[in-house]
């Protein structure tokens, strides 16, 4: 059944603000009320008596206007409780927190590819690679590998700011990966290492984004990077709605229908973010679906904004992932066709480096002129981090079979994928057998997204708590268990229905645990609240 | 395409304006000739390695052990690594349970900020609370997060000496700021008089532009001036009377090379002051692992420390860092090496500090080889770099040669700029890059090619100039 809201136009283009999200005031957008300009040569009088430049009220609105909700009000809370456990281990009724709210596998025990640690640990202290010694301690693939990047950066200086798109030898071996990935050749010079995919998101909304008459479409339920991004650059979000009854499918009739909609409400689209495999959603795009939106992007004259982090995230074997790149290549189309910006990250995948922030987008299909711009922008923070560009090149081009560490890369990778894949499926069925909860399969990424049929009572009690229902439901299986999950509000949800993100990353062995606490707090919680 | 989906008329306006020309026409043109088989000298960025400064090989060791911990279950690492290497990497690893690749804190760890925070008291005798210290990928990253708080729109102005770092001038055009010059005093070694302050800020509200902050790059870059306590303190109260936050750019802290003006932090002194100035001034200062003798600039490792910024403001600004999740783990752990490093009695201790001294005594060389190498240059005149990484000699161009470049299309240093890349090999930064008085010209150049290399470097320039001076120059009859 179809749930869309299909009310009146105004409701569909959304703020990034949304319905409840969060409780703090609205504050007005106009800096006219705080006019502290005085008069032309007097100082002021005594700075106590006007506002600071950097308070609440004196800074950017846009700023005050954006969310986060992956590290917001939620977590805050969760980590109060974690220091009054630290100091009273018997303070709750749980004895850890069990960080469910964000895709940061290592933080839960995850380990490493230890190929990529030692071709790392290499770059970064190469001195030793003279030295006997370390025959001992490291694979020889990874010496040999080590000594490879190295070749490639000016004066083996890892410590030197490089190129500002990446180190040119790093950004061929991308290249290199993504034509083995697709089938069709990249080129290097289309590379633009990041500090992690977020900046370059960030890099982006700043190129496209001239007002906030310029809209960009996105996936509702997204990932909030997208939202707070739009919102700190001043555009405005273009909701498309992803349906959750098909697996969480994406309808170009619905893209065509916000797109006009949004036009003739004088937004001007300028964009269409695809999140594929889906966050928070994990659906995989079906190839003639991905055909379609290529068409729509070319037909409509929009950048196909596609982040692909979760590309090595593919749970089921029906599906597969396809860069947008690969399709729209294979549909004939070249750089005159459709211009697309494609995010990959080291974060994701089996590799789940968050903490070293390495990524990039590919950009094609812009004219020179438009990427001296995008180097230009790249150019004022000169360059991301090159610990981060070398892993970039390490994801984009893993040990082969042959190569001496393969074996054991293969053994590490095999383990962790296949190990998230059973984790995405038990916490399913875990969520399926709530009661009043739905939840849809992750075909891939990292998480699950269950929807919650919440009694009117306890709607009720949250508005009491002046809080969205999806957020005192999160509130009260934290404070009941200690699991900390992110309402569905954060991500954008079809007005009405209420979901929460929860992650599939805590180890196998604490599944159980989780699924029994779970289970446990939903009676009770149902049993409170049921009519 | 139906429809052009971006080219450059619809871009940003904002992006369009921006300009940044440690990167620009000068740079990618040496990247040009260097393509083409030229010996290129880079000068045109403070990026000591890439000029064979070696790393400081401590922090390296930890770092490395810190990648692959599986190293430190190896009983033969203490071959390759020394023991307080190992302890320090042990210490760093326990404060991130998910080792190196996991998100942090958005704010950094806290173990590192707190590490910070130590150093902050212990070089300005105030205590320094770390959940004020947000780490960031690079001081710049900081700078671009606080700008974008500050500005609301184009009424909204910003303090930046003349000459500046240009990412103070990109940074603003981004956020569609308003930049409002005060000029430094070449005449005065780069002085700052506050009465320049005073004219500019008046100058800006006529027309019609709120002041909301002021930059100061101590010691400054290009200019290299360090400012002396008086200079700070004046600085100070003009902020408090004119309401404006204090932007302390000090990523050259620890790059002083005469002993007359020390490094002293703008904290310092706002708390020496003592109230109203130390409890209402609000100041936001900026560090990196970039510079100094550590000159790790491709770890992207930054901080900033905010002073009397309101507690739900500190929200905000946290709110902000935890889009991008959280600063690069790597670097922040160069971070607290850095703040932390080698203590008299540690086993690294005495290489540490040879290493260190070693880079800073030879920086101190350099920065009067090349002071003295420019003032024997026929129309070049130079003031010292008292700190930095930076010489900015003025190239008094005769009327010719603004001529030619005129009839070239050029602006007249970037035309003798292009002229010396193309002489000598060496690429330098055209002085309107940074700003400078109308007509009067300069170029910036580092003092980091080895010290081996400064004398031929100097030599080569020098023919260059006074060649190009005597080309140029009017004909005497």
């Amino acid at each position: 059944m179809r749930r869309f809201v299909i009310g009146s136009a105004r409701s569909l283009i959304e703020r990034s603000r949304q319905n409840y999200q969060f409780q703090r005031p609205l504050l007005s957008s106009s800096y006219r009320l705080l006019s502290s300009t005085p008069a032309v040569d007097s100082p002021s009088s005594s700075s106590s008596t006007m506002a600071p430049p950097v308070a609440l009220n004196t800074i950017n609105p846009k700023v005050i206007e954006c969310e986060y909700a992956v590290r917001g009000e939620i977590v805050t809370l969760a980590q109060k409780l974690q220091e009054e456990i630290n100091t009273k281990p018997d303070a709750h009724p749980f004895e850890e927190i069990l960080y469910c709210n964000i895709g940061n596998p290592q933080s839960l025990g995850q380990h490493p590819i230890t190929f990529f640690r030692e071709v790392l640990a290499l770059c970064d202290h190469p001195t030793i690679l003279d030295k006997s010694e370390t025959q001992g301690l490291f694979s020889a693939d990874s010496i040999e590998r080590a000594w490879k990047i190295l070749d490639q950066i000016p004066g083996r200086a890892t410590g030197a700011y490089s190129h500002s798109q990446g180190i040119k030898g790093l950004r061929d071996t991308i290249a290199a990966g993504i034509e083995a990935r697709d089938g069709f050749p990249a080129d290097p010079n289309d590379i633009f290492l990041t500090d992690g995919a977020s900046p370059a998101v960030h890099m982006m909304m700043q190129l496209l984004i001239r007002s906030e008459k310029d809209g960009i479409l996105c996936p509702i339920p997204q990932y909030p990077l997208y939202s707070a991004s739009i919102a700190l650059h001043g555009g405005t979000l273009v909701p498309y709605y992803l349906d959750e009854a098909t697996g969480w499918g994406l309808e170009v009739s619905q893209l065509k229908k916000q797109l006009e909609t949004s036009r003739s409400m004088g937004i001007t689209v300028r964009a269409l973010v695809v999140i594929n495999p889906g966050n928070p959603t994990g659906q995989v795009l079906a190839e003639e679906n991905q055909k379609a939106i290529v068409e729509f992007c070319k037909q409509e004259g929009l950048v196909l904004l596609a982040d692909e982090v979760y590309q090595e995230n593919v749970y089921v074997p029906e599906k597969k992932f396809h860069s947008f790149k690969k399709v729209s290549r294979s549909m004939g189309y070249g750089e005159k066709d459709l211009s697309l910006v494609s995010f990959q990250s080291v974060s994701k995948g089996y590799y789940g480096e968050c903490g070293k922030r390495g990524g990039y987008m590919e950009v094609t299909g812009f004219g020179a002129d438009v990427r001296e711009q995008i180097y230009k922008v790249a150019s004022v923070n000169l360059c991301s981090n090159i610990s981060g560009q070398i892993l970039a090149s390490l994801v984009m081009s893993p040990p082969k079979v042959g190569d001496e560490s393969y074996e054991s890369y293969s053994a590490e990778r095999d383990g962790i994928l296949s190990s998230l894949a059973r984790r995405a499926k038990t916490l399913e069925d875990a969520f399926n057998k709530l009661e009043g909860v739905t939840c849809n399969k992750a075909e891939g990424a990292m998480y699950l997204f269950p929807r919650i049929d919440l009694p009117e009572k306890a709607i009720k009690a949250a508005e009491a708590e002046k809080k969205a229902p999806d957020a005192y439901y999160c509130q009260r299986l934290l404070t009941a268990t200690g699991i900390v999950v992110v309402p569905g509000s954060g991500f954008g949800q079809v007005p009405g229905t209420w979901h929460f993100r929860c992650t599939i990353l805590p180890q196998e062995e604490k599944i159980p645990a989780i699924v029994t606490r779970l289970t446990d707090f939903h009676k009770s919680f149902m049993d409170e609240f049921r009519g | 395409m139906g429809v052009k989906a971006l080219d450059h008329e619809s871009l940003n306006e904002n992006v369009k304006k921006v300009q940044y020309a440690v990167r620009g026409e000068l740079y990618l043109r040496a990247s040009e000739l260097q393509k083409e088989g030229k010996k290129i000298i880079f000068t045109n960025v403070g990026n000591p390695h890439a000029l064979g400064q070696r790393p400081l090989t401590f922090p390296r060791q930890v770092v490395a052990l810190c990648q692959a911990p599986f190293l430190l279950d190896d009983p033969n690492v203490g071959l390759l690594f020394p023991a307080d290497a190992i302890a320090r990497a042990k210490h760093y690893l326990s404060m991130t349970p998910g080792g190196l690749g996991a998100y942090s804190d958005s704010r950094g760890l806290p173990g590192i900020r707190k590490e910070v925070a130590e150093f902050i008291e212990r070089r300005d005798g105030y205590s320094s609370d770390p959940e004020l210290i947000f780490l960031t990928d690079g001081a710049s990253k900081g700078v671009m997060q606080i700008l974008n708080c500050i500005i609301r729109g184009q009424g909204d102005g910003v303090l930046v000496p003349v000459p500046q770092y240009p990412l103070y001038s990109a940074t603003i055009s981004l956020c569609g700021g308003s930049l409002v010059p005060y000029y430094l005093d070449e005449s005065a070694n780069w002085g700052l008089d506050v009465n320049n302050l005073r004219e500019s800020v008046a100058q800006a509200r006529f027309n019609g532009i709120t002041v909301r902050a002021m930059v100061i790059i101590n010691p400054g870059n290009p200019t290299g001036q360090c400012l002396s306590e008086a200079n700070l303190r004046e600085i100070l109260n003009f902020c408090h009377q004119e309401n404006l936050v204090l932007l302390g750019d000090e990523v050259y802290q620890q790059n002083i090379y005469q002993d007359e003006r020390p490094f002293i932090s703008a904290r310092k002194i706002l708390m020496d002051m003592g109230q109203p100035i130390s409890k209402e001034v609000q100041l936001v200062s900026f560090h990196t692992v970039s510079k100094g003798y550590w000159g790790e600039c491709g770890q992207r490792g930054g901080y900033f420390e905010m002073t009397n910024i309101p507690p739900q403001t500190v929200d905000e600004i946290y709110k902000i860092s935890s889009i991008s999740l959280s600063p690069n783990v790597p670097a922040q752990i160069f971070m607290g090496l850095m703040v932390n490093p080698p203590k008299p009695g540690d086993i690294s201790y005495l290489q540490y500090v040879r290493e260190s001294k070693g880079i800073l005594e030879s920086l101190r060389r350099r920065a009067r080889i090349m002071t003295d190498g420019f003032n024997s240059c026929k129309n070049v005149v130079c003031n010292f770099t008292e700190g930095a990484m930076y010489s900015f000699p003025q190239i008094r161009l005769p009327p010719k040669a603004i001529e030619a470049a005129k009839d070239a299309g050029k602006v007249p240093d970037v035309f003798y700029c292009l002229k010396l890349l193309e002489a000598t090999g060496i690429s330098t930064v055209p002085g309107s890059g940074f700003g400078q008085k109308e007509g009067v010209f300069h170029l910036r150049t580092t003092i980091l090619p080895a010290e081996e290399d400064m004398p031929e470097i100097m030599s080569s320039f020098k023919k260059f100039n006074d060649d190009f001076m005597e080309q140029y120059e009017d004909v005497k009859m």
